[in-house]
């Protein structure tokens, strides 16, 4: 059960999207979003069908990879599409027993699908294609801006690549602490949502324990590294950007100006 | 005049109730006098509770004297602007592998030191290497510390510390979590930095198999030394060290009860080809 939690997963080819700077995928995927928020016409969803495909292609990622961090979230969806379906007031398309449905509710349904399965899609090409720690790096450079109203830039990126390191050492520790809670007669499996949170407290208890007295150590062999914060430190691997992220900016500017043109067009 | 030179080393952890109060007072080291020459492989021995890991803590300017003074490569480690470069200078290794790796790839771990200091970049990847390569763990580069086993965590850890190029590395009880294979494999890679690159070691520990091959034996009881010398001037004291709760090796064991019960056995032998050798003459 513990070992489905994949945060942060990285699929690791080597294809254009993996080589490019982070910096431009975390702009990419942030004008991406704005894009699907901004189309609200069949062209504009044809445009961004286009986009995402051509980036799923270039990235060598396999499609039905992608796919399955949909199934979590099918519920979701169905729950979000039925309340637009059923609750938009507008020209009856159709009436069931008591309940008559739109045309408005349709479209709105719809869109509301198909926005959160590419947002669910986008954003994952982005996890899947950047290692965590180019990730940070990235968002480090990214939100430089933000040291001058004293936003602890630095400090939030090593928290995050320190956190990402630490998910599989928890999970371990879960697992063996539940085993060792069982082995005691501890029960995980009752029924009944109160039972299921009482059986959380012997599971999260030594869980904490053992999280602080971890980072107690973390920080000590930090310091003992001579970590003192992000002044005068160096980067072992810097970001540069290339010809190739270059490229990639106007793509995006471009696919950006686009689908705002599509908007306005239609 | 030595790498580290204690005088008179004093530190007090102090126990304070719910207002900050004073409750007690505990001497976890008390007045220990150390002198350590540069390349020399030194070991400190002692059971949990001897203050052996309070007084490696103070080494790497992690915990500041209560009385005396510390002075690594010259310099004073109770002044505050000398801390990065003691830091620098004396690398420190601790117990459990897995808390004290910062990245979450082999390589990016042993440039966080480097980075710290601020190495410039193609530098940092040169001194990656040559520390990778020290500890015979280069191939292992760009896998996932949480993949490997312990010992080679450990050696990780030690060449995350190398890559600092420090004047001397302590290892605090590197090896109590280990599987016996894990904990020769540190030794090993310990000794080996001493002898090629003559790094100074302090070895912490309280297996005493692993002290056998030291310059010089340290071993603490209640926050002082009580016994210093020659790993072979340690170990033919046997009573002593019982006394102090250390497990002497089996072979010296043996070689002690079979001198008390008459036969011609020199005093402390360490290893088991000493006691082959004595016997069959």
């Amino acid at each position: 059960m513990l070992k489905d939690i994949t945060l942060g997963q990285y699929y690791p080819v080597d294809s254009v999207v993996h080589r490019l700077d982070p910096r431009v995928k975390l702009f990419g995927t942030l004008m991406y979003v704005i894009c699907l928020f901004v189309a609200d016409h069949v062209a504009g969803f044809a445009l961004m069908t286009v986009v995402l495909a051509t980036v799923i292609f270039l990235s060598k990622v396999p499609f039905s990879y992608m796919v399955r961090g949909l199934k979590a979230i099918v519920l979701l969806l169905v729950i979000a599409g039925a309340f637009n379906l059923f609750l938009t007031p507008g020209e009856a398309a159709f009436t069931l027993w008591k309940i008559s449905v739109s045309w408005a509710g349709i479209k709105s349904a719809l869109l509301m699908v198909f926005r959160m399965t590419y947002l669910i899609i986008g954003t994952s090409i982005m996890t899947l294609t950047t290692t965590p720690n180019q990730l940070t790096d990235g968002l480090e450079k990214s939100l430089r801006l933000l040291n001058y109203i004293h936003v602890p830039v630095h400090e939030i990126a090593m928290m995050m690549s320190i956190a990402l390191r630490f998910i599989p050492i928890l999970i371990e520790e879960t697992d063996k602490i539940m085993k060792a809670q069982m082995a005691r007669g501890a029960d995980f499996e009752k029924k009944g949502l109160v039972n299921k949170a009482k059986a959380m407290v012997p599971l999260l208890v030594p869980l904490f324990v053992s999280a602080f007295r971890r980072a107690n150590d973390l920080a000590l062999a930090m310091e003992a590294r001579c970590y003192h914060g992000g002044e005068g430190r160096t980067k072992m691997k810097p970001l540069h950007y290339r010809r190739i992220d270059a490229v990639a900016y106007v793509a995006i500017l471009f696919v950006f100006a686009a689908s705002i043109a599509v908007a306005i067009l239609y | 005049m030595g790498i580290i030179e204690a005088k008179d080393l004093v530190h007090e952890y102090y126990r304070r109730d719910e207002e900050g109060n004073v409750e007690s007072i505990e001497t976890a080291v008390d007045h220990v006098n150390l002198s350590v020459q540069p390349g020399q492989f030194i070991s400190i021995l002692g059971h949990n509770g001897s203050g052996k890991s309070t007084l490696a803590k103070h080494i790497n300017a992690l915990l500041l004297p209560t009385e005396g003074t510390l002075l690594v490569d010259g310099k004073d480690t109770s002044v505050e602007a000398n801390e990065l470069s003691i830091r620098k200078n004396a690398g420190m290794v601790f117990q459990n592998p897995d808390n004290q790796i910062i990245a979450s790839v082999v390589e990016e771990d042993v440039g966080f030191g480097p980075e710290n200091i601020g190495v410039p970049t193609e530098e940092i990847w040169t001194r990656v290497e040559k520390a990778l390569k020290s500890v015979g763990m280069w191939e292992y580069r760009t896998h996932s510390p949480n993949r490997l086993s312990g010992g080679q965590k450990q050696r990780v850890a030690i060449a995350g510390v190398m890559a600092m190029e420090p004047k001397c590395i302590i290892l605090d009880e590197p090896t109590a979590m280990l599987d016996p294979d894990g904990r020769k494999e540190v030794i090993k890679t310990a000794h080996e930095l001493n002898r090629t690159k003559g790094v100074t070691i302090i070895l912490i520990t309280h297996y005493m198999e692993e002290v056998v091959d030291s310059d010089y034996v340290y071993v603490m009881e209640k926050g002082s030394v009580v016994m210093k010398g020659t790993p072979r001037e340690i170990f033919s004291q046997v009573d002593a060290l019982k006394q102090y709760r250390l497990d002497v090796p089996q072979v010296t064991l043996l070689a002690d009860e079979l001198r008390k019960a008459g036969m011609d056995i020199p005093a402390g032998i360490l290893t088991r080809e000493e006691l082959l050798e004595a016997l069959c003459h």
